[in-house]
């Protein structure tokens, strides 16, 4: 395996390569539309009136509408049921702030646990762990959802709470830091300091551990936000639906999609566009905040769908 | 092709550091952290499965033995649902692979920092829309009124949503929406598993005389052999779980699109429907369950991605 091939000649002209390049070029160009498109189409899409979005009048899909046009359609959405938006947004920070608080007091001291001490059940716990992180979490929303309307919780804010607080990803990532990054020469130097367990966790761990909690709630945060399954079976009824669920309920008053509807008060495309975008704005912010770490790569093994 | 690093012949036992005396206040801050996980893991994790095992093989809190399951495979919606689902992963994850791993080879040779950087997170983006909300935006797009893209649908021959969303196109559909949402996270991954190739390899590549594909072909492909199976398997198992996708737009097309089209949207509604049993639903779970767990256990026992312990 030694180079006794020739070697090639790199500033020379190679159309192959050329040709090679301009194919890769393309196929990237492509994807990069396909998926950019869409997302543009959904910015632009609430400035218009239906007409307008319609392309009636010979609008092009990617013209803006006007301000007036937005502020139209907001209010109607607003409006819409006495503004429930609202209701379904702080449904979801409820849910997903609820569930956020929870996953982070009880995975890092977790992983931490996992990584640093031994107690009799804990390659136990790191098998389980591991086999229910791989498990989709919609795999289990109906057994749960059979076990929770066994002790009646089943619409309560727990029966969402408490499932979206159950996160094995985010114990394995503080596990794998933990064991990784934080060395326990220093830990056992604040030991002989005459620092106490919990004093060597809180004030030399923790602070060493930014990185991974941020990662967890990250995760966490916009997986439990995303969320469809766990809170439409959980929690039945408009006033307690996230915002997720109440933007399918939507589809029932768009003529369009269900011209039976007999309600006075309808929704239309662009202000169901709208509603859309405002239903996954707090997650896309936190997208674009967190752009340079999304795309380094760090996160390898971060995806779970 | 590089011999392995000198075999270490009988496993060295470096004597361990003294904090390994059998330390007591370590042990208790081990349970008392771990307690408040664990509780979860069980009420969340195991009981649910132990709950469901134990509707699915009883009727009336009596054991009927596989009753339940011999009542769902005759259900005259099982069968539809299974070659549903099962057309759907095959061609999802069959395009996720190809189109993953291109990708992300391509994107990792773009030399330039800011475009590469920026085109990974063009391709991320969607996955803030994951669950409804990409569902509620493919709706517009695939119908033809109001799409940007109608000419396209034309083309293929659909002037109207309902003929868009006709059964024959379904598992297509629900794979560009998953494929739209989903595979700019996976990009990233396979970035990632490229960037820890060493560049000692690829440099001896080069001198070799291998071009880009030859490169890719002999040692980035075989190199990225894990990760390729890690995403195979975790699509697969997410796949078999579609619910949220025809749920949607089976509430859209009033009907064209069936409410029983998946496994999961089945398993919904025979507990939820007229019929009200529980027991055939846990009976579905558990088979979908069954499926889920025998590819975690596959990966967690043989793939060895997670040899860390």
């Amino acid at each position: 395996m030694t180079a006794t091939k020739t070697v090639v000649d790199r500033t020379g002209f190679a159309p192959g390569r050329w040709v090679g390049r301009l194919l890769a070029g393309a196929i990237i160009i492509f994807f990069t539309l396909f998926f950019v498109v869409p997302i543009a189409w959904l910015l632009l899409a609430p400035t218009k009136s239906s007409n307008q979005l319609n392309g009636l009048n010979g609008e092009q899909p990617f013209s803006f509408g006007s301000f007036d046009q937005l502020a139209e359609n907001w209010n109607a959405l607003v409006g819409f049921q006495h503004g429930v938006i609202w209701t379904w947004l702080g449904n979801s920070v409820l849910y997903s702030g609820g569930a956020l608080v929870i996953t982070l007091l009880v995975t890092v001291p977790a992983g931490y646990a996992l990584a640093m001490t031994h107690f009799r059940f804990r390659r136990t716990l790191l098998v389980l762990t591991l086999m229910v992180m791989l498990i989709p979490n919609t795999a289990l929303v109906l057994p749960i959802f059979l076990e929770l309307s066994v002790v009646k919780l089943v619409g309560s804010p727990l029966a969402v709470i408490l499932p979206f607080s159950f996160f094995p990803f985010g114990v394995y990532l503080a596990y794998i830091y933990f064991s990784t990054s934080i060395s326990r020469d220093l830990l056992d130097a604040a030991r002989i300091d005459g620092a106490g367990e919990f004093r060597v966790f809180s004030r030399i761990a923790l602070p060493l551990a930014t990185p991974v909690i941020a990662l967890v709630g990250f995760f966490n945060f916009v997986t439990n936000w995303n969320n469809y399954f766990l809170p439409f079976v959980m929690e039945p009824g408009s006033t307690r639906m996230p915002v997720q669920v109440g933007l399918a309920e939507l589809i029932s008053n768009v003529p369009l999609f269900n011209p039976t509807t007999v309600a006075s008060i309808t929704i239309s495309l662009p202000q169901l566009a709208l509603a859309t975008l405002i239903s996954v704005a707090p997650v896309l912010v936190i997208f674009l905040f967190s752009q340079r770490f999304l795309v380094s790569g760090l996160t390898a093994g971060g995806t779970k769908e | 092709m590089v011999p392995a690093a000198a075999p270490s012949q009988g496993r060295q036992r470096v004597a361990r550091s003294p904090r390994s005396r059998p330390d007591r206040a370590q042990t208790v801050i081990g349970y008392v952290f771990s307690s408040g996980y664990g509780i979860l893991l069980l009420v969340f994790g195991v009981l649910p499965m132990i709950y469901a095992l134990f509707l699915a093989f009883t009727k009336a809190g009596k054991f009927v033995g596989f009753a339940n399951f011999i009542k769902v495979f005759g259900d005259f919606r099982f069968g539809p649902a299974v070659q549903h689902v099962a057309m759907f992963v095959a061609i999802w994850v069959a395009s996720l692979i190809v189109l993953v791993v291109l990708l992300a080879l391509i994107v990792h040779a773009v030399r330039v920092r800011w475009l590469s950087a920026t085109t990974r997170f063009l391709f991320y983006i969607p996955g803030a829309l994951a669950g409804s909300a990409s569902v509620m935006l493919w709706l517009f797009l695939l119908d033809p009124s109001v799409s940007p893209v109608a000419t396209l649908l034309k083309q293929f021959g659909s002037t109207s949503f309902v003929q868009t969303v006709a059964q024959d196109n379904l598992p297509f559909i629900f794979t560009v929406i998953a494929f739209w949402t989903g595979a700019g996270g996976w990009i990233i991954i396979m970035y990632g598993a490229l960037n820890n190739i060493s560049s000692d390899i690829m440099e001896a590549a080069r001198i070799d005389g291998a071009g880009p594909i030859k490169t890719a072909m002999y040692i980035q492909i075989p190199l990225l052999r894990k990760w390729i199976a890690y995403m195979g398997v975790m699509s697969l198992a997410a796949g078999s779980q579609l619910f949220v996708e025809p749920k949607i737009l089976s509430l859209a097309s009033r009907g064209v699109v069936p409410k029983d089209y998946s496994l999961n949207q089945l398993a919904y509604l025979v507990a939820f429907g007229p019929q009200g049993d529980f027991n055939s639903s846990a009976a579905i779970s558990i088979l979908l369950l069954v499926v889920a767990m025998g590819l975690a256990a596959f990966f967690v026992f043989r793939g060895g991605l997670f040899d860390r312990d």
